[in-house]
């Protein structure tokens, strides 16, 4: 809490409303972190099988508001030191406006005592939650959660209910159009989600089970509808978000279609790229050189849909490139090297020596919009499905790749190199295929980039947007498509959503990474196999059941959680 | 002409001379078991005949052609596959895919393929799948049915090793080089695999060279014993010669609790 108080998230944050007049979003914050802290002090030791489950008691609780009690008097220490001595000349976000907040303008030892309490109490109240049946708790902290999303993402839902035009419904929830919420639209949320999870539980789950027990060709035609439904959906999204929501998705796209090429090097192959970001930039500066009449050394101008087979070589010479150095290199090395060629790319991009072909830091203007038959795609809203058109087929010859000899030989290869060479697969020819593959299908994210952006400059193409792919798929879950997906909705459209928070996208990044990796190292949405090798301790102990119970029918019993 | 002809074979690592002027030969259809107290250097032997080591000097003569200096990829496409002492397989996929990718060396659709599952990638993806769950009926019930679809890492250790034993059959060998195929298993699973060693040859029609420690195995298999102590051939036979030479009762002798172990 002090970290966060200290780095100025709760002053940039204080502005904000949540729910008007009397919730405002810094404060918010630090005594969320509070119920966090009960919360995860609260929870009851996990259940062993055969074991009466430990039942939650005031023992929870007490070490909730323990844990509450000690980030407030943290918090109350750092009030004192802020009043006490000036501490803007070492950290500059100390200023006497903090402590005005921290201390609800407050003399500094009742200010100290208020917090003290009032974490306290939050931290007792994320412990609580443990007490309460599962059903309560769910409706609950899905109420909860839900009016901190509908007050925290108020330009999203304006623009939703604007795009609808309902824009009464605007003027019943909030304040106006991304203003803060209002007490009365806060608590009709939160009873109207609190009456939807209460409905809902237990209905997910039976619902997915009447779907598995259809009769196949019944089930197909189920899904081919969800499918249809989908699709409709997604058509009307660019129309009905607008400009900003769109130009946020299109961007979350470039993303995701990186994510799933890096997820083949990465999550099938075993072959960690940090220079990524390379084949990005071959793509855009592809397409630019062959589209733009402002390209310095040649400009043939065709249009960006005939450079598409262009980049798609000149991504495959630079796969082989990258990957004919590293053949014979595994893990740390090959990290490292790659991570060389990222930076090599975009310094030669920036070079003096290179600007009559690249333009250097000029970078390449003018490049013209994407143009298929009589359709021209400007805005965002256009391009919104191009790249969703894309990102389909990303994902289609991902799982296409995944079950054939290719995929096989990849997840060999990432299991055990040297075994997978010993039982035949062709190491040379591995490692290069997956570059190729990956590159391919970020040269084409870049290409995308090019012609909605209209230009490229070398300075885009940091080692950062190769940091933040391979982040959105550890977070999401490596291997796992809809865990990839979801990790770029999540690592890119929330920190732009959220204007207040795009500062500390960065940290936001970092903490969510250190969450994961502690909480659920197999991401959001794993593949099945990855989080069984995560687990494997649950499993060795049914193996050993095995051996041993020899005699006995255990044979015949399926090992584990399989 | 023997299928497997070595002359000369040397390795050292730094100052250690793990192989040192091996001479040995296979001939096809022959079980050949090759003992020797720990460290004797015959998973050295293994590594340096499937390429996964390069001998110092020497020449690995396999039907006819030199394997020295070939990939390990390009030596098991001739028709050698091997298996791990300390079990290697690939611990998240699944039974099947562990088999399956034994196959790669024999098919050959392209990525091009892959994407587009042109009609002969789509055969070509049936007939493995199906050569897979041929391979994994010889061990009978053991791998069958609901194993396929498990990760083999949740297998039994006696089990794992039964994969292992499958993966490189469905590389399509003729000879099959097993390193310690019974190690760490109870006497009964020990028996079993005895047994099924039996039936690689006379109904898969493997030649076989077998590393191994537990005697029994050895005499119930072998047609010849091959004995290494410290990087040279002591004495081979048949299994009642070599268990009667003296050089080989000292060789254990000198270092206890060997035999059978
Ligand atoms: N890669 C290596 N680097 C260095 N020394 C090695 C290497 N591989 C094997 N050795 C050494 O070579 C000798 C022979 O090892 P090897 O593994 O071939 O023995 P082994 O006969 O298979 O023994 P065991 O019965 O214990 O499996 C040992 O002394 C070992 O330490
Ligand atoms: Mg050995």
């Amino acid at each position: 809490m002090v970290l966060v108080a200290a780095t100025g998230m709760v002053a940039t944050f204080q502005p904000r409303l949540v729910i008007d007049p009397i919730v405002p979003l810094g404060i918010l914050f630090l005594y969320l972190l509070a119920f966090a802290f009960g919360w995860m002090a609260g929870q009851p030791p996990a259940t062993l099988e055969g074991y009466e489950p430990a039942t939650a008691g005031s023992r929870n609780v007490l070490a909730g508001a323990l844990a509450g009690l000690l980030g407030g008097l943290c918090l109350g220490l750092l009030l004192i030191a802020i009043t006490v001595f000036d501490l803007r000349g070492v950290f500059i976000n100390m200023s006497p406006e903090l402590a005005e907040i921290l201390g609800f303008g407050l003399p500094v030892a009742a200010a100290v005592f208020v917090i003290a309490v009032a974490s306290a109490f939050m931290g007792a109240l994320g412990a609580g939650v443990h007490l309460l049946s599962r059903r309560v708790r769910r409706a609950l902290i899905g109420a909860l959660t839900a009016v901190i999303v509908f007050s925290v993402l108020t330009d999203l839902f304006g623009q939703l209910f604007a795009g609808l035009s309902l824009e009464p419904v605007i003027d019943f929830l909030y304040t106006g159009r991304g203003g803060a919420l209002t007490i009365i639209g806060s608590v009709v949320i939160f009873g109207a989600f609190i009456v939807l999870f209460w409905w809902m539980e237990g209905r997910d789950s039976t619902l997915r089970q009447r779907v598995q027990a259809m009769p196949k060709g019944q089930r197909s035609r189920w899904q081919i509808g969800a499918a249809l439904i989908i699709l409709v959906i997604l058509y009307f999204v660019p129309r009905i978000m607008g400009p900003f929501v769109s130009q946020i998705l299109v961007t979350a796209g470039i993303y995701l279609l990186m994510a799933l090429g890096l997820n083949i090097v990465v999550g099938y192959a075993g072959l960690l790229d940090l220079g990524y970001v390379a084949f990005f930039a071959v793509g855009a500066y592809t397409t630019a050189i062959l589209t733009s009449p402002q390209s310095p050394a040649f400009n043939p101008e065709i249009s960006v849909l005939a450079s598409l087979p262009f980049v798609m070589v000149a991504a495959a010479i630079a796969g082989i490139l990258v990957a004919t150095p590293v053949i014979r290199m595994r893990g740390d090395y090959l990290a490292i090297v790659t991570l060389g060629f990222g930076e090599i790319a975009r310094i030669l991009l920036n070079s003096e020596w290179l600007a009559p072909v690249f333009g250097g830091a000029q970078g390449i203007t003018n490049i013209p919009d994407l143009q298929i038959g009589p359709l021209t795609f400007s805005t965002p809203q256009d391009y919104f499905y191009p790249i969703f058109l894309f990102v389909l087929l990303a994902a289609y010859v991902t799982f296409a790749l995944q079950k054939s000899r290719w995929g096989r030989a990849w997840m060999a290869m990432r299991e055990d190199e040297s075994v997978a060479e010993a039982m035949g697969v062709n190491i040379v020819t591995a490692k290069l295929s997956a570059f190729v593959v990956g590159a391919i299908l970020a040269s084409f994210g870049g290409s995308l980039f090019a012609a909605q952006i209209g230009s490229v400059f070398p300075h885009t193409f940091d080692i950062v947007v190769s940091i933040t792919v391979l982040v959105i798929i550890i977070v999401g879950g490596m291997g796992s498509v809809p865990g990839v997906t979801l990790g770029a909705l999540v690592l890119i459209v929330l920190p732009n959503l959220l204007r207040e928070f795009s500062e500390y996208q960065f940290l936001f990044y970092g903490v969510l990474l250190i969450v994961m990796m502690l909480k659920r190292p197999e991401g959001f949405i794993p593949s099945k196999r990855r989080a069984q090798e995560l687990h494997t301790e649950e499993l060795s102990q049914d193996a050993w059941l095995e051996i041993y119970g020899e005699k006995g029918q255990a044979e015949q019993v399926p090992e584990g959680a399989v | 002409m023997p299928m497997l002809e070595i002359q000369g074979l040397n390795k050292a690592f730094g100052g250690l001379r793990a192989i040192n002027g091996l001479e040995l030969h296979v001939d096809e259809g022959e079980v050949v078991s090759v003992i020797g107290p720990n460290g004797a250097g015959k998973t050295t032997f293994f590594n340096l005949v499937t390429g996964m080591e390069t001998p110092d000097e020497g020449s690995i003569v396999f039907d006819g052609q030199d394997v020295v200096g070939l990939r390990p990829n390009q030596i098991l496409k001739l028709g050698m596959a091997r298996t791990f002492q300390n079990v290697r397989l690939f611990p998240a996929m699944t039974v099947l895919e562990n088999v399956m990718v034994g196959q790669h060396s024999r098919t050959k659709a392209g990525l091009f393929g892959a994407v587009f599952k042109t009609p002969s990638q789509r055969r070509e993806e049936v007939e493995i799948e199906e050569r897979a769950k041929e391979v994994l009926s010889f061990f009978g019930t053991r791998l069958a049915g609901y194993r396929h679809d498990q990760l083999s890492m949740v297998l039994s250790y006696a089990n794992r090793r039964r994969l292992e034993i499958a993966r490189a059959m469905a590389t399509g060998p003729r000879l099959l080089l097993l390193d310690e195929p019974t190690a760490g298993m109870n006497p009964r699973e020990t028996i079993e695999l005895t047994e099924l060693i039996g039936r690689l040859r006379s109904e898969k029609g493997y030649t076989i060279v077998l590393i191994e420690h537990d005697m029994q195995v050895v005499r119930n298999v072998s047609d010849r014993v091959v004995v290494l102590d410290h990087g040279v051939k002591l004495t081979e036979g048949s299994y009642d010669e070599v268990s009667s030479n003296e050089k080989v009762i000292e060789a254990y002798l000198g270092r206890p609790a060997e035999l059978g172990a």
